[in-house]
């Protein structure tokens, strides 16, 4: 039976001719994520189109689709099984698509606690610049054989390969969930976690924002209750996971917004309009001026994080992410080199060099 | 210029680098770097350099790309695929003198190490703060940290806990051209490609790997172990699959079948049911009550899944004693025999109970006794297969069966190694599991970090003239497994 939502072979053409024409190509699924990241001139190569689940089985831990394939179709089919992404990919509208989710690497407020986008990948096909279709990586949970390539695609955005398909390992759903909150400051706030993290209650994510530290217990409900007892705090709705994990909390509706990913530990200021999460290694501002200086000073980086902006053009000055030291940059320009020697790729997509 | 010459001139530089006793250069100072865990292969190197400082090491490795020597790092040496055999024109490069843990970060929850500090140095370190370092090969005693990223080695703990690419945040490396470079941060994530990744059981062909900055993870309040027996391999196999199915996720679930069993129980009294065909070990931690919860879930799975009897460890004494069996289960082998040849084949687990089958047919077919004992939750297999080196041919026939075994695991779409590597041993399986053009691509990969191809060549990779060697001999011995394949 002929499979119409499987585009391998058209889209190995059209690579292959972009790359003997060398014709950029702009590769979209989902559009969801367009900000995040430069615009790219390109031809159009769609993958939204190229979907389905290929393989699923519970007691694998885990699932293969094409990377056109809805989230939200792949949440539903994982549901049934009482499993999990639980990286908790972001979505910004229900086109959103795994390879699209993958390319960016982003994760939702799980991430301290369960892993990133990248720790969960398993395997991928993937179509190179040279419009070579390669498999790396498999649907098993432990694989050494060869270098990780399926992982280096994670947060490239299609600049290193076209993402076919992606094997990622699942969790079981936690039995239990409970939020709880504390009117606290930020810098006391955070201080309190670190000490409930030490004492290993299950804390599954984290959040302050306006005076208000929530927490996120996932567990077994004795496990839970037990918890509460000894943090305290007040059970309030578990909402606003939903709203940070897909960016529909209102502060990320605010003009010039950065995204901070800094050392969890790094000095903390009490500031009404910034938001924390991941126990204090995820924090959102506002700010006129870039914050990638200082970012790298308290030991991590920033990313220009508009999302109701149209992608910076390709030749504007306003980096979006944190910009490379010379000697990661030269590497980065290799490694480009070595997957996708003509460029063809989203080119700019992540940097003016790449 | 003949090689000895040539030799002495290598030393006479290389003292210039280092103090004269960093560098080893006469037969019986070289015969201890001869091998790594995998005794099968052996090559004394021409020379070997213990360096002591970043500068050294940079050093070193301007000189061998100037003079165009190539160079092989060595952690503790207890790899199990022949990563770290030395070259006889090429330095090896040991990393253990470098075994200071920098700084504890208590509060990042971090630790910051040299590539030398051994495994289990750092969960000591960090213990008196209630911390640990999660993934827990069991080598950990003796392996490096540095050698673990480099295989992205995983443990008895990776299946809820992850392999060292899930518990690493920044390393420093430098590569061949005497680039230094700082890949990943003290953050979460970090901008540009994932080059943590790529390193990550990257075998030692990228770069040379001078220090780690590792997660630390509280330890868990409580933790317990299930001893459930079975009568018949298969069912122990499928009774994993059975767990992970109704949603528990163990912190360890280790497999062990009459064979391993019976060995460990000699060698450390661990109070095994004896005539158990299989036994499975399922560690349960947590919090206290999520401990007891499951404990109690994961029983009733264990039952209705056929376990003939079914022991929870009554105190921590019990549980450290069922668990030095499995820890001491390698050694205990050992003993059975006078060699032992390790595979490291990783599965979907619902083939276990095929490939199982499969195994211990191949096992008669070649009168090669294999005896199981693996990290089941993960799908990692570990037949060992015993053997005896000084029979002749029986070294050859024991690897020709292990060739037979990795690419059963192929085919039951595995993968050839699940956390030992490739190194040299696996070489030839690699052009089972890849194709001409994946292999290039990695190639191409080598070349954007080690242009001249000078660190630790030869191994991981195999050239495409080499398996097209490899699938002639194959295709000659009747048995290609994968006639599909493009070869060359
Ligand atoms: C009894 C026994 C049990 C084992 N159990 C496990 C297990 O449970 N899980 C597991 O994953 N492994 C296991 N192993 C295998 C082995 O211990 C691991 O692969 C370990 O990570 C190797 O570390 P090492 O320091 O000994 O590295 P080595 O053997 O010295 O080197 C391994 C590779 O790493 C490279 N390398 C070493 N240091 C560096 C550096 N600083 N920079 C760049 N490259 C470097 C070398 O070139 C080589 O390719 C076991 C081995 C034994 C002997």
């Amino acid at each position: 039976m002929p499979d119409n939502n499987d585009k391998t072979e058209i889209l190995c053409d059209q690579v292959l001719r972009a790359c003997s024409s060398k014709t950029p190509l702009a590769i979209r699924s989902g559009n969801s994520k367009l900000f995040y990241g430069r615009d790219v001139q390109g031809e159009p190569l769609p993958l939204d189109e190229h979907n389905g689940i290929l393989s699923y089985k519970a007691s694998e831990l885990v699932i293969t689709a094409r990377s056109g394939s809805r989230i939200s179709d792949i949440e539903s089919a994982l549901d049934e099984h009482g499993q999990q992404l639980a990286f908790e990919p972001p979505c910004h509208s229900d086109q959103s698509t795994i390879g699209g989710a993958i390319a960016c690497g982003l994760s939702g407020p799980a991430r301290p606690f369960h892993g990133a986008a990248r720790d969960f990948v398993l395997g991928a096909k993937i179509i190179n610049g040279k419009g070579e279709l390669m498999q790396f990586g498999g649907q098993v949970m432990k694989n050494v054989a060869g270098y990780d390539v399926s992982r280096l695609m994670v947060g490239a955005q299609g600049t290193l390969g076209v993402l076919l398909e992606i094997s990622l390992k699942v969790l079981p759903k936690a039995e239990a969930e409970t939020t709880l909150a504390f009117e606290i400051d930020a810098v006391e706030g955070h201080k309190m976690l670190r000490g409930w993290l030490i004492d290993g209650h299950p804390v599954t994510a984290s959040c302050h924002y306006q005076g208000v530290l929530s927490v996120r217990l996932s567990s077994t409900e004795n496990s839970i209750s037990n918890a509460h007892r000894k943090m305290g705090g007040e059970v309030v709705a578990n909402d606003l996971w939903q709203q940070l994990r897909h960016q529909s909390h209102p502060c990320f509706e605010q003009a010039n917004l950065w995204r901070l990913s800094l050392p969890p530990a790094a000095v903390i200021h009490n500031e009404d309009d910034q938001l924390i999460e991941w126990g204090g290694a995820l924090r959102w501002k506002v700010s006129n001026n870039d914050l990638f200086e200082q970012a790298q000073r308290l030991g991590g980086h920033a990313t220009r994080y508009n999302i109701n902006s149209s992608p910076a053009q390709e030749n504007s000055s306003d980096e979006i992410f944190q910009p490379l030291q010379a000697g990661m940059l030269a590497i980065h320009k290799r490694i480009k080199h070595a997957l996708d020697p003509n460029n063809i790729l989203n080119p700019a997509r992540l940097y003016k060099e790449l | 210029m003949s090689t000895s010459t040539d030799k002495k001139l290598v030393i006479r530089c290389l003292q210039k680098i280092l103090p004269t006793e960093s560098v080893l250069h006469k037969e019986e100072d070289l015969r201890p770097y001869e091998c790594d865990g995998l005794s099968a292969y052996q090559q004394v190197p021409m020379v070997v350099v213990l360096p002591e400082t970043i500068k050294q090491i940079e050093d070193i490795l301007s000189f061998c790309t100037n003079q165009t020597i190539p160079v092989v790092a060595r952690g503790a040496g207890t790899g199990l695929s022949g990563g770290a055999l030395p070259l006889e024109n090429g330095i090896l490069m040991s990393l253990a003198r470098l075994s200071r843990i920098q700084n504890i970060d208590i509060d990042n929850r971090t630790a910051r190490v040299q590539p030398g500090v051994r495994n289990l140095a750092i969960s000591e370190a960090a213990s008196s703060y209630g911390l640990y370092y999660a993934p827990d090969p069991s080598s950990q005693i003796a392996c490096s940290i540095g050698g673990n990223v480099a295989e992205n080695a995983g443990g008895v703990h990776c299946l809820k806990y992850g392999l060292t690419v899930h518990n690493i945040l920044k390393l420093e490396v430098i590569t061949m051209q005497g680039e230094h470079l700082t890949i990943g941060s003290d953050a979460l994530d970090s901008p540009g490609y994932d080059l943590l990744a790529l390193m990550t059981g990257s075998e030692g062909l990228l770069g040379v790997i001078t220090e780690i900055t590792v997660k630390l993870l509280p330890k868990p309040e409580a933790a317990n172990v299930i001893l459930a027996a079975f009568d018949d391999v298969a069912t122990a196999g499928q009774a994993v699959s059975n767990i992970i199915a109704d949603g528990i996720l163990p912190a360890g679930l280790e497999l062990m079948d009459n064979a391993a069993l019976r060995a460990a129980d000699d060698f450390v009294n661990a109070g095994y049911p004896r005539d158990a065909a299989a036994i499975l070990l399922c560690e349960i931690d947590g919090t206290s009550a999520e401990v007891a919860d499951r404990l109690e879930h994961a029983q009733n799975v264990l039952r209705t899944s056929g376990a003939t009897e079914i022991r929870v460890a009554h105190d921590e004494q019990q549980r450290a004693k069922f668990w030095a069996g499995r820890k001491a289960a390698f050694p205990a082998v050992g003993r059975l025999s006078p060699d032992y040849y390790c595979m490291d084949g990783t599965i979907p687990r619902y083939q276990i109970a095929n490939v199982l089958t499969r195994i211990s047919e191949l096992s008669n077919e070649y009168r090669l006794p294999i005896v199981n004992v693996f990290h089941a939750g993960d799908g990692n297999l570990h037949p060992l297969i015993l053997y005896d080196a000084n029979i002749d041919g029986e070294l050859e026939r024991t690897e020709e069966l292990g060739g037979k075994i990795l690419e059963i695991c192929v085919e039951a779409g595995g993968t050839i190694t699940g956390e030992h590597g490739v190194g040299m041993e696996k070489i030839n399986q690699m052009c089972v599991q890849f194709n001409s053009m994946e292999l290039q691509q990695f190639h191409a990969i080598k070349h954007a970090f080690d242009p001249d191809e000078l660190l630790n060549p030869g191994k991981a990779i195999p050239t495409l003239h080499r398996c097209a060697e490899f699938g002639a001999m194959h295709v000659h011995h009747g048995q290609l497994p994968h006639p599909e394949l493009e070869r060359f």
